[in-house]
């Protein structure tokens, strides 16, 4: 059983939880494999999708595991704002409470508005994406990919590269796999690293192809383009010679390695088409499992509400 | 308070009794399937097409099937029920399906279970197997193959153990203990 009725970030599962929600996707695997891919578990619940940032996988995903699950779900558009605009950012969940959410699922683009929330409202609240803070749903589905192909998380080195210091899913992902066991290593530039990072029990790489080395999984972040701008690597010619998952960089990797994107991809900077396409990716398997887990999070949360 | 009421040789005997009804029933296994229901009745399927296998000398196909997601009492019970594996790898339509559970108790499980079922597919007709019938029905269910009636009280509870999880084959009647 989930302690909490939300889902705020990985950080504060514990490993048993997280496990809890990887077989409880397992059972809805097996549905959404199905024609039929309902089941009327959550019938009569609401759910409501508020999202600050654009999205269309995540919440895409979010609103097919909702209705699988026989919620009804309301899209509820926001205008978009870059600034936290205290009690308003409140007065709008209230008043999607006050509609009869018992789920709301929120994006934001300031770290920690779930956390706010969550002491406001009754409601579960889920966090598809805060900030640079977590992505917690994000992390639980890699996690069930990676179990999926390589079984127990022990003994497993994973790689992490990329962006690290502004991405909400490499921050989830770390929490997670360190809980459930594995051994991290975080690539890419000095400037997208964050100092100290280490204390978090994962190892740090700045020659990708020393990282990759004998790795079992490969998971590639997205280079957010906007940040080239801030001068944190010199030019994107730059990243994709030194930063850009080839054929070649996989082979340090071990021969049966994994590679992982959470998408969208920007093809031919921080990964080849060749290997997003080849027998190693599981991209597209990272998507469908996305829903199996945002599936078996509302199920479980639904549970400590009551 | 615990007792007895069936041993490992009354249950094996119990589910070959069962095996040979099912194939005359049925009139041989021609489309015919089992589906167990987690957990219990997943192991007690397995015996039974074991025996099964014993007698036609051919395998039938074997499935699981978890009910957690069809349940009628999610928006009542204290916690959620743990999530197990559907497994069953063949076409159930057109298929005849022994549904397979080691109690019989209200029937809400069974009716949970036949709603997944049709989720599936659309089997041409579905029997209920169980391996105790305890009574207490709250819904229009009976089983077509029973191991043995066991008539209870509703403050007792029947335990069905296998080996291949607590390493011995026994039903258990719990008594709850009260003050009065």
């Amino acid at each position: 059983m989930l302690k909490s009725k939300d889902l705020l970030g990985i950080k504060e599962l514990t490993a048993e939880e997280i496990t809890l929600v990887l077989n409880t996707a397992a059972g809805f695997r097996d549905v959404i494999a199905r024609d039929i891919k309902k089941v009327p578990a959550l019938r009569g619940k609401t759910t409501v999708n508020l999202f600050f940032e654009p999205s269309t996988r995540t919440r895409t995903s979010f609103e097919l595991a909702a209705k699988r699950l026989s919620t009804d779900v309301i899209n509820f558009s926001v205008p978009t704002s870059s600034v936290v605009k205290g009690e308003s950012l409140i007065d709008t969940a209230m008043t999607v409470q006050a509609l009869g959410a018992d789920f709301i699922i929120i994006r934001h683009s300031s770290s920690g508005v779930p956390h706010l929330l969550s002491n406001k409202l009754k409601a579960s609240i889920i966090n598809a994406g805060d900030g640079i803070n977590e992505h917690p749903t994000q992390a639980l589905l890699d996690a069930f990919t990676i179990r999926e192909k390589k079984g127990d998380f022990r003994n497993l080195k994973i790689a992490i590269v990329g962006d690290i210091a502004h991405s909400r899913v490499a921050k989830s992902n770390i929490y997670s796999l360190t809980k459930l066991g594995a051994k991290v290593r975080l690539i890419g530039p000095p400037t997208l690293i964050p100092r100290n990072i280490e204390q978090l029990g994962v190892e740090v790489f700045h020659v990708m192809e020393e990282g990759l080395q004998d790795v079992d999984v490969i998971m590639m972040l997205r280079i957010q383009m906007e940040r080239q701008d801030k001068g944190f690597f010199p030019t994107t010619e730059e990243y994709v010679k030194n930063w850009c998952l080839t054929s070649k960089r996989l082979s340090f990797a071990k021969k049966d390695a994994i590679v992982m994107h959470p998408g969208p991809m920007n093809r031919g900077i921080e990964i080849t088409s060749e290997v997003a396409d080849g027998a190693s990716s599981v991209i597209l398997e990272q998507v469908t499992n996305g829903i199996a887990i945002r599936m078996a999070v509302m199920y479980l949360l639904s549970g400590s509400r009551k | 308070m615990l007792k007895e009421l069936l041993n490992k040789e009354d249950i094996d005997r119990a589910i070959t009794r069962m095996a040979h009804e099912i194939i005359e029933r049925n009139k041989g296994i021609e489309k015919l399937c089992l589906i167990g229901i987690q957990r219990g009745g997943v192991y007690l399927s397995n015996r039974l097409a074991a025996k099964i296998k014993n007698i036609e000398k051919k395998d039938i196909p074997v499935g699981s099937l978890d009910i957690a997601f069809y349940r009628d009492d999610l928006n009542i019970r204290k916690e959620q029920p743990v999530v197990r594996r559907t497994e069953i790898n063949f076409e159930i339509n057109e298929m005849k399906i022994i549904l397979v559970d080691d109690v019989l108790f209200t029937g809400r499980s069974i009716r949970a279970a036949m709603d997944a079922l049709m989720d599936i597919g659309r089997p041409s007709l579905i029997q209920l197997a169980v391996l105790v019938d305890r009574g207490h029905r709250e819904l229009p269910i009976k089983a077509d193959y029973v191991g043995k009636n066991i008539p209870t009280s509703r403050l007792e509870t029947v335990v069905v153990q296998f080996a291949e999880e607590s390493g011995e084959d026994k039903v258990i009647l719990q008594k709850e203990e009260t003050d009065a």
